[in-house]
């Protein structure tokens, strides 16, 4: 029952640890630039479920053939695409801050950050 | 007819607003600030030509591109929609005069980045606000705290940690929307809400559902900064610039408590959510513990900004608890209490603007005598703090007293003593400051009138006077809002 789960629905079980590497990475971690690369982690992981959750296995694109076949669903990865847009967008301001952190404080570490911001 | 087409306007005003804020900037600099408030007034006036639309002729439904909903997107605007969009976009434009000054002096030659910014966090917000897909939510909602990041780390020396802070929050809070709303498309395939509110009851028992849902409120409890999940919200709001923090102060914590309403009773069904799986009652006593926290750390705060932050947190638990105890009069207190706390927040952030940009005062022990020198702005003050206690005349009185009276219906006396509780803890912290502004004697100078400018001062003195006049007539907010709590309760 457990292993069968396991080999059927292993794209699920990916995802989830992905996601918890992520929340840790984010959580976890002092270093600003690690805590981004938690973040991106953590927002891939949700983009791998929603991608392979929408996969039909052997099927093809639902462009209008002349014989009617198994075709997958293409609106959650367009919903995708939209999302990947805005993980990018919120890497790039976070990165940007994180330049600017650097810059006012000479430190990435957020225990040394919050000493000299007292 | 170019009315039927205002959902739509409403956003792409905004976009195209945003998206021309360079090129005017690259013209003339200072152009940008009255351009943004034009954007934003054109917004306003959209709005309220909304909710009278609504308000006479019904529920309106916008299809974009003509394609039938459950396929296409549809905005959708009813009563509540209306309403809140009116409250959001009325914000945006009164902050927008106030912050030329403001925003001129505390961000200097920054100003075509800044309102391209600002346009679109304001369509960002209306856009979570009108939009009847989910998904589109979504992708407002991530507009909208993009914009906001990059805003907040315009601010002073600790604002780009506090910004990093929120951001790393906000993504979070984001994502664990993004995969509440994978797991409701997962199960029924539909993104559209009206269609959702069809298709969900026959998952009702289902695991999946119960995950959804425990996604959605996670991630917009981030958003609105209910209590135990606040931690960004101090911080962000005392080191952004003044202007920016009476706008997000006002406008950002209601549209994710606007969105949470939208989907626990609309999305999903308010019968399921109170009664099958109590979500709304836990919501209910985090918000409690939150008035209480909220109030208590405000009183320990020394700065102005800081002290306002905390405030909000506790006003933010009056705003779920109302909505969470789910009978007619405590969700219709809980709404109006959007309105009224848009309203004196806003206010009262505008005023430690004004007070920073004419002395730079951020301690309120420094704040001795300035009830002469800025008499008209510490006047819109006590009318805001006054509303915030709780006092007859003004609109705080109205939504608290519907918050009590929902309290005592759903006979929970807990919740009563917690209003009246926070209420006197609020006049603690508030009274701090009336006693340094008009009995606090300065030694060392002669004290001499020196009011904030009139753009600064004109939207100050109006939110006091809207304070009054709201409370006065809280029965005009109290009916429209009652027309779409009894539609949706039982």
């Amino acid at each position: 029952m457990v292993l069968e789960l396991i080999f059927t629905k292993y794209n699920y079980i990916i995802y989830i640890t992905l996601m918890t590497i992520g929340f840790y990475g984010m959580i976890g971690k002092r270093n600003l630039i690690k805590k981004l690369i938690g973040m991106s982690i953590f927002q891939y992981s949700i983009f791998l479920f929603y991608v392979s959750a929408a996969d039909v296995s052997g099927g093809t694109a639902p462009i209008l053939l002349k014989e009617p076949a198994v075709y997958v669903n293409p609106l959650p990865h367009v919903l995708i695409l939209t999302a990947i847009v805005v993980a990018v967008s919120t890497l790039a301001v976070g990165l940007s801050l994180a330049i600017r952190i650097y810059r006012e404080f000479g430190t990435l570490d957020e225990d040394k950050i919050l000493e000299l911001s007292k | 007819m170019i009315t039927d087409h205002l959902p739509i306007l409403l956003i792409v005003i905004g976009f195209f607003g945003a998206f021309f804020t360079p090129i005017i900037g690259m013209i003339r600099k200072e152009l940008c600030s009255p351009w943004a408030t034009f954007i934003t007034m054109l917004q306003f006036l959209i709005s309220l030509l909304l909710l009278y639309n609504v308000i006479t002729a019904g529920n309106i439904s916008y299809w974009l591109g003509g394609w039938q909903p459950p396929w296409g997107i549809e905005y959708a605007v009813d009563i509540l929609n209306a309403f809140v969009l009116v409250i959001v976009a009325g914000v945006c434009f009164s902050v927008s005069i106030y912050s030329r000054k403001s925003l001129g002096l505390e961000v200097p030659g920054k100003e075509m980045p800044l309102y391209t910014l600002y346009i679109l966090l304001s369509t960002g917000m209306l856009g979570i606000v009108v939009t009847g897909d989910i998904f589109n939510l979504y992708v407002f909602l991530e507009i909208a705290s993009l914009a906001a990041y990059a805003l907040i780390a315009l601010g002073d020396r600790q604002s780009r940690m506090a910004s990093f802070n929120y951001m790393i929050m906000g993504t979070i809070s984001a994502s664990f929307i993004l995969m509440g709303i994978g797991y409701l498309y997962v199960m029924t395939g539909s993104l559209n809400m009206a269609d959702l509110s069809r298709l969900i009851p026959a998952l009702y028992g289902s695991p999946v559902l119960l995950v959804a849902i425990a996604m959605l409120v996670v991630g917009l409890s981030i958003k609105t900064a209910l209590f135990p999940l606040h931690t960004w919200l101090p911080d962000a709001y005392t080191h952004a610039p003044s202007a920016i923090s009476a706008l997000l102060a006002g406008t950002f914590t209601k549209v994710g408590i606007y969105a949470l309403i939208r989907v626990m009773f609309t999305v999903i069904s308010p019968s399921y959510v109170i009664e099958t799986v109590p979500v709304m009652s836990m919501l209910t006593w985090l918000a409690a513990i939150g008035i209480l926290a909220g109030s208590v750390l405000a009183i320990a705060q020394y700065d102005i900004k800081r002290m306002l932050a905390y405030s909000s947190v506790s006003q933010i638990g009056y705003i779920i608890l109302g909505v969470g105890l789910a009978n007619n009069i405590a969700m219709t207190g809980g709404i109006l209490h959007i309105l009224s706390h848009s309203l004196m927040k806003v206010g009262l952030f505008m005023v430690a603007g004004a007070i920073i940009y004419r002395t730079g005062i951020k301690n309120i022990y420094q704040l001795k005598g300035m009830g002469k020198k800025m008499p008209y702005t510490m006047g819109a003050f006590v009318v805001g703090a006054l509303s915030m206690i709780g006092i007859p005349p003004t609109i705080g009185f109205a939504s608290k007293f519907y918050l009590a009276w929902g309290a005592l219906e759903a006979g929970n006396w807990v919740f009563v003593v917690v209003i009246l509780l926070s209420s006197l803890l609020t006049a603690v912290y508030f009274w701090r400051i009336f006693e340094n502004v008009y009995f606090g004697v300065h030694e060392t100078e002669e004290i001499k009138k020196d009011e904030a400018p009139l753009s600064m001062l004109l939207p100050i003195i109006a939110f006091a006077v809207l304070i009054l006049l709201a409370g006065l007539f809280a029965s005009l907010p109290i009916e429209v809002i009652k027309i779409w709590v009894t539609g949706v309760l039982p």
